[in-house]
C-alpha cells in the first residue's frame, strides 16, 4: 500500500527528533549576516576547536539570525538556554570551560537590564523578547538553515504532508482565507484572493512567485527570513502552488543578498532530494519546481510587474495592472506573488489553523508581523509581534528606547515610500488600515526611529533622493515629479527656500500620487506630504526665519562653544578636520564658523556639551 | 457592445475598445504624447488620465490602456484628472523648455510654465514617450535604439551611445516621435541619424535619392523581394 503523505513526512521527523532530546546539550550561535559581520563565525570555528581540545562532544549549530542585532555575535546553550551576548573569541575558553563543563554561568556575557539593572539570564527574560510573538522567526534561531533535517525536527513540512492528504487546493484557500492572512510585502491584499483569482484564471502554466527583492533603507527581516529558515518559504510555496495549480514557482531574490541566495539554493536541492519538491511530491500526482531569479538590485523590481519584467529577461519596469497578475501575471499567465513572509505564515496557518491564527492580531490584520527596528533606538533588531501591538511598546519596551537620554520625535515606517508618524500617535496600534489611516503604510515592515537631533525636512530630502534614484523612469510624475519635489527640498536644507514651496510640494505630491504608474510613484510623496502634515512648523523654521531646529541642515547652522562648558581640554582642537577649533589648554575654546564645515566631529568627541549647535 | 457613461453623456462602444477611442469617438478631445497608433500602448506621459467610477470606488487610470466597461462612469475633466495634466505639462515644460509641440499643447490646456522650476537644458525635446523605441522594436524589427538608465537619468538612444550596425537608417523613430527629438539629416546621397552615415539609394526610374542602402537591404531580405525590385521610389511605382 502506498503511504500517506503525511505519514511519510512524520516518519522522516520522528528519526529526527531523537537526535535533539529534551536535555540534549549543544550551543545555538546567530549566523545572521549581522552577527557574521560582528565576527560570530570565528566565535563558532573557536568554539568548535575548544570543544575539541577540551574533549567534548557539543553540537555547535550556526542558525539563522536571532533577532537582537544590537547585542551579537550571540549564543544560546541548551538545554539550560542561557543567553550570551556580546561573545567575542577571547570568551571562548571560559565558556567551554565553565559553562558547558560546569554549568556556571558567566556574568558579563549575560544581559543586564538597562533599566531594573537585574541580570537575565535567558533569551525569553529579555525585555527586547518578552512581548514578541514569534512564531514565524522566532524557529530562525533553532535550526542550522543549512540542513532540511533541522527544520523538519521542528515540524517542518508537516503542513505540507496535511495539504496534500486531508485537504483539497480549495480547501486550502478557504483556509487561508478564514486565517485573513494579508500580503506582508506591502499591499496587504489578502492572500487567499489572489490564490483563488490564480487558481479560476484561464492559461497555462500557472507561477507562484516569492518576492524576496527587499530594497528599502534599513529593513532586513526578509534577508534574515531566507537567510535562517529558508524551507519555511519553500514549503509555504509548495502549498499554495498546490493551491493555485501551479508547476512552477520563481524566488526572486536581490544579489546583494548572497547569504540568502545560497541558502535558498541549498534548501531547493535538498528538499528535491527527499522528495518535497519536484516530481510527484511525497509520491502525490503534485509536481512542483522553484527556481531562484538574482535581482540586480533596482528597488523598482519589488513591484510586481516590474519584477515580472525582470523575471523575463526584460529592463525592471512596471506596467498598467488593469489586468491584474493572477489573470496576466509572469509571461502573461496567471501568476500569485506573495512576499517571503507571507509565505513563510502559510505552514504555520496549515499545521495550527485558521482559528489559532486569527485569533492573533486585529479586526481587519491577522497575525504577526516581523519589522526591522533601526535608526536612533537602544534595541537595534529584527522583532516580531502581534498585529495591533502599539508603536510605543514596539519602541520603548522592545527597541528600550532612545540612546543617550534624547527624546523621541518620529518613525518612519513602511519604507522609503512610507511616512513619518510623530509622538502624539505612539498609542495608535500597528495594522495595515491604521498605520494607512496617518499617512504612512505598512510596507514590508520597516521602522526607522529618529530623535530630536533629525531633521524632518532633511529626512524628506533623503528619502526623495533615494526615491528619484529608484524611480524607472517610466512616467513622467514618477520621474519628474518626485526629482522636483527633492530639488525645492534641497533648496529647503540649503536655505533656499521659498516662500509658497509647501504648497507647491503639496500640490506636486498629489498630483504625483494620482497620475503615477506603479505604486512606487504613488507613494512617493508619502514621506513629504507626512512631514509637511505632522512637522509644518519645521519646514517654516527653515524658509522663513533660515533656522534648522533640529541643528542638521549644514547651511542653516553654526557651531559655537559654550565657556561655562568648555574644560579646555583640547580634544576638538584634535578631530577638527578643518582646524576650526582653538584655544589654549584649559581655557574655553573657540569656533571659526568661516572655517567650520560643520562635520559634526567636535560634538562627537565633546565629553562636557560643550558644542553648542544653533 | 458596451454602454459607458462620460462626461455625462451616454456613449457606446464595441467591445475591448480603450477608453481614449472611445471618448475621442464621442467627441471629446483627451491629449496624449505617447500614444501613437503605430506602436504599442506603454501610458508613459499620462496625460490621458481620466477619473472612473466604479460602484463606489472612483480612481484615476490611464484612459489609453483601460478597457471601456459595461456601466463605467468616466470624468474627463475631473479636479483630480486635471491637476495631474496640469502637473504632467509643468514638468515636461521645464524638461523640454525648447519643445514647440509642448508649448502649443500647453496653451490649449491652459497650463503655463512652472516657474519654481529650473528649465533643463541637457535633454533636448525628448518626453521619453518611447514611441521611437517601440516603433524599431514592433515595426521595424530591430531593435537599434532603447532606453537606458533609470528615473531622471533615462535615455533614449542605441547601446553605449555607440553607432548601431543593427539601425537600417530608416527613419521610423523620426517620424512618430510627437516632438521632434530625433534629428536626421538627409543631404544628396547621405543620410545622417543616430551617428551613423547613410548612403542613400537612388530610384531607377527617377534617379532620386529615395532610401538608404541598408533599409532596402533589410527589407529584401527579410520580405524574400529581389532588391531590383526594390530599387524603385514610392512615386514611381
Amino acid at each position: 500500500m502506498k503511504e500517506n503523505p503525511d505519514t511519510q513526512a512524520r516518519r522522516v521527523q520522528d528519526d529526527l527528533r531523537l537526535n535533539y532530546g529534551p536535555n540534549k546539550k549543544f550551543i545555538t550561535i546567530c549566523a545572521g549576516t549581522g552577527c557574521r559581520a560582528y565576527g560570530s563565525l570565528k566565535v563558532k570555528d573557536a568554539l568548535e576547536a575548544e570543544l575539541k581540545k577540551q574533549n567534548m562532544n557539543v553540537e555547535v549549530l550556526a542558525t539563522g539570525c536571532f533577532g537582537f542585532c544590537e547585542k551579537g555575535p550571540m549564543l544560546v546553550i541548551h538545554p539550560d538556554k542561557y543567553f550570551y551576548q556580546q561573545v567575542k573569541v577571547e570568551d571562548v575558553p571560559e565558556i567551554v570551560s565553565k559553562t558547558l563543563a560546569k554549568g556556571e554561568v558567566i556574568g558579563r556575557l549575560l544581559y543586564r537590564d538597562p533599566d531594573t539593572k537585574k541580570t537575565l539570564f535567558r533569551e525569553e527574560d529579555l525585555p527586547f523578547y518578552k512581548k514578541q510573538l514569534r512564531v514565524v522567526f522566532g524557529r530562525n534561531g533553532m535550526i542550522d538553515p543549512t540542513r532540511i533535517d533541522d527544520y523538519l525536527a521542528i515540524d517542518g513540512y508537516q503542513a505540507l504532508g496535511k495539504a496534500l492528504s486531508e485537504m483539497t487546493p480549495e480547501g486550502v484557500i478557504s483556509e487561508v482565507k478564514k486565517a485573513g492572512l494579508r500580503g506582508r510585502g506591502g499591499g496587504g491584499f489578502h492572500a487567499a484572493f489572489k490564490w483563488e483569482g490564480a487558481r479560476r484564471a484561464h492559461g497555462s502554466p500557472k507561477y507562484v512567485i516569492a518576492n524576496g527583492d527587499e530594497g528599502d533603507p534599513g529593513a532586513y527581516m526578509d534577508r534574515s527570513l531566507m537567510e535562517g529558515n529558508p524551507h519555511s518559504i519553500i514549503e509555504g510555496m509548495i502549498i499554495g502552488a498546490y493551491a493555485v495549480g501551479a508547476q512552477d514557482g520563481y524566488i526572486y531574490v536581490r544579489n546583494e543578498y548572497p547569504l540568502a541566495v545560497t541558502h535558498l539554493t541549498m534548501a531547493i536541492a535538498s528538499a528535491k532530494e527527499a522528495g518535497l519538491l519536484g516530481k510527484n511530491i511525497l509520491g502525490t500526482n503534485f509536481s512542483f519546481d522553484i527556481h531562484i531569479t538574482k535581482g540586480a538590485g533596482a528597488f523598482v523590481c519589488g513591484e510586481s510587474s516590474a519584477l515580472f519584467a525582470s523575471i523575463e529577461g526584460r529592463a525592471g519596469e512596471p506596467r498598467a495592472k488593469y489586468v491584474h497578475a493572477v489573470e496576466k501575471g509572469l509571461w502573461d499567465k496567471p501568476t500569485a506573488l506573495n512576499n517571503v513572509e507571507t509565505w513563510a505564515n502559510v505552514p504555520l496557518i496549515i499545521n495550527r489553523g485558521a482559528d489559532w491564527y486569527a485569533a492573533i492580531g486585529t479586526e481587519g490584520s491577522k497575525g504577526t508581523k516581523i519589522f526591522s527596528l533601526v535608526g536612533k533606538i537602544n534595541n537595534t533588531g529584527l522583532i516580531e509581534v502581534p498585529m495591533g501591538t502599539t508603536l510605543y511598546e514596539i519602541i520603548y519596551d522592545m527597541g528600550g528606547g532612545i540612546p543617550n537620554g534624547r527624546k523621541f520625535k518620529a518613525v518612519q515606517t513602511g519604507g522609503p515610500s512610507g511616512g513619518c508618524i510623530p509622538e502624539s500617535l505612539l498609542d495608535i496600534p500597528v495594522d495595515f488600515d491604521k498605520l494607512y489611516e496617518v499617512g504612512s503604510m505598512m510596507g514590508s515592515g520597516g521602522m526607522i526611529v529618529m530623535d530630536d537631533r533629525s531633521c524632518m525636512v532633511d529626512v524628506a530630502r533623503y528619502f526623495l533622493a533615494f526615491l528619484q534614484e529608484e524611480s524607472c523612469g517610466k512616467c513622467v510624475p514618477c520621474r519628474e515629479g518626485v526629482r522636483r519635489m527633492n530639488n525645492i527640498l534641497e533648496d529647503i536644507c540649503a536655505g533656499k527656500g521659498r516662500e509658497g514651496d509647501v504648497e507647491l510640494l503639496e500640490k506636486i505630491a498629489t498630483g504625483v500620487a494620482d497620475g503615477s504608474l506603479c505604486a512606487l510613484g504613488g507613494s512617493a510623496p508619502n514621506p513629504v506630504l507626512s512631514t509637511i502634515k505632522y512637522f509644518r512648523e519645521e519646514y517654516e523654521a527653515h524658509i522663513k526665519d533660515h533656522r534648522c531646529p533640529a541643528g542638521v541642515c549644514k547651511a542653516l547652522i553654526t557651531y559655537s562653544i559654550i565657556p561655562e562648558k568648555c574644560t579646555g581640554c583640547g580634544l576638538c582642537i584634535k578631530v577638527c578636520p578643518t582646524q576650526a577649533t582653538s584655544g589654549e589648554k584649559k581655557k574655553a575654546h573657540k569656533i571659526n564658523n568661516d572655517k567650520c564645515t560643520r562635520c559634526g566631529a567636535c560634538i562627537e568627541s565633546c565629553k562636557f556639551e560643550a558644542i553648542l549647535v544653533k | 457592445m458596451v454602454n459607458l457613461i462620460v462626461d455625462g453623456k451616454n456613449i457606446s462602444t464595441t467591445e475591448g475598445t480603450m477608453l481614449l477611442e472611445a471618448i475621442r469617438g464621442a467627441g471629446i478631445s483627451i491629449p496624449t504624447l505617447c500614444a501613437h497608433e503605430a506602436v504599442s500602448r506603454s501610458g508613459a506621459c499620462r496625460l490621458c488620465v481620466v477619473e472612473i467610477k466604479k460602484g463606489n470606488r472612483t480612481r484615476i487610470v490611464t484612459s489609453c490602456l483601460y478597457a471601456a466597461e459595461e456601466g463605467l462612469i468616466v470624468d474627463t475633466k475631473s479636479e483630480r484628472v486635471l491637476n495631474v495634466r496640469r502637473l504632467v505639462m509643468e514638468l515636461l515644460l521645464a524638461r523640454c523648455p525648447e519643445s514647440e509641440v509642448l508649448q502649443k499643447l500647453s496653451k490649449e490646456l491652459c497650463v503655463e510654465p512652472q516657474a519654481r522650476f529650473i528649465a533643463d537644458s541637457d535633454k533636448g525635446k525628448c518626453v521619453l514617450c518611447r514611441s521611437c523605441v517601440r516603433v524599431c522594436e514592433e515595426v521595424v524589427g530591430v531593435s537599434a535604439i532603447g532606453l537606458f538608465s533609470r528615473g531622471s537619468h533615462k535615455t533614449v538612444g542605441t547601446p553605449y551611445n555607440e553607432k548601431s550596425d543593427a539601425c537600417i537608417g530608416c527613419g521610423a523613430c523620426v517620424y512618430v516621435c510627437p516632438t521632434g527629438h530625433i534629428e536626421m539629416f538627409t543631404t544628396g546621397d547621405k543620410r545622417k541619424i543616430w551617428g551613423r552615415t547613410f548612403k542613400m539609394k537612388t530610384c531607377d526610374t527617377c534617379g532620386r535619392y529615395f532610401a538608404p542602402v541598408d533599409q532596402l537591404k533589410y527589407i529584401s531580405k527579410k520580405t524574400g523581394v529581389p532588391l531590383k525590385e526594390l530599387a524603385i521610389c514610392m512615386d514611381c511605382r
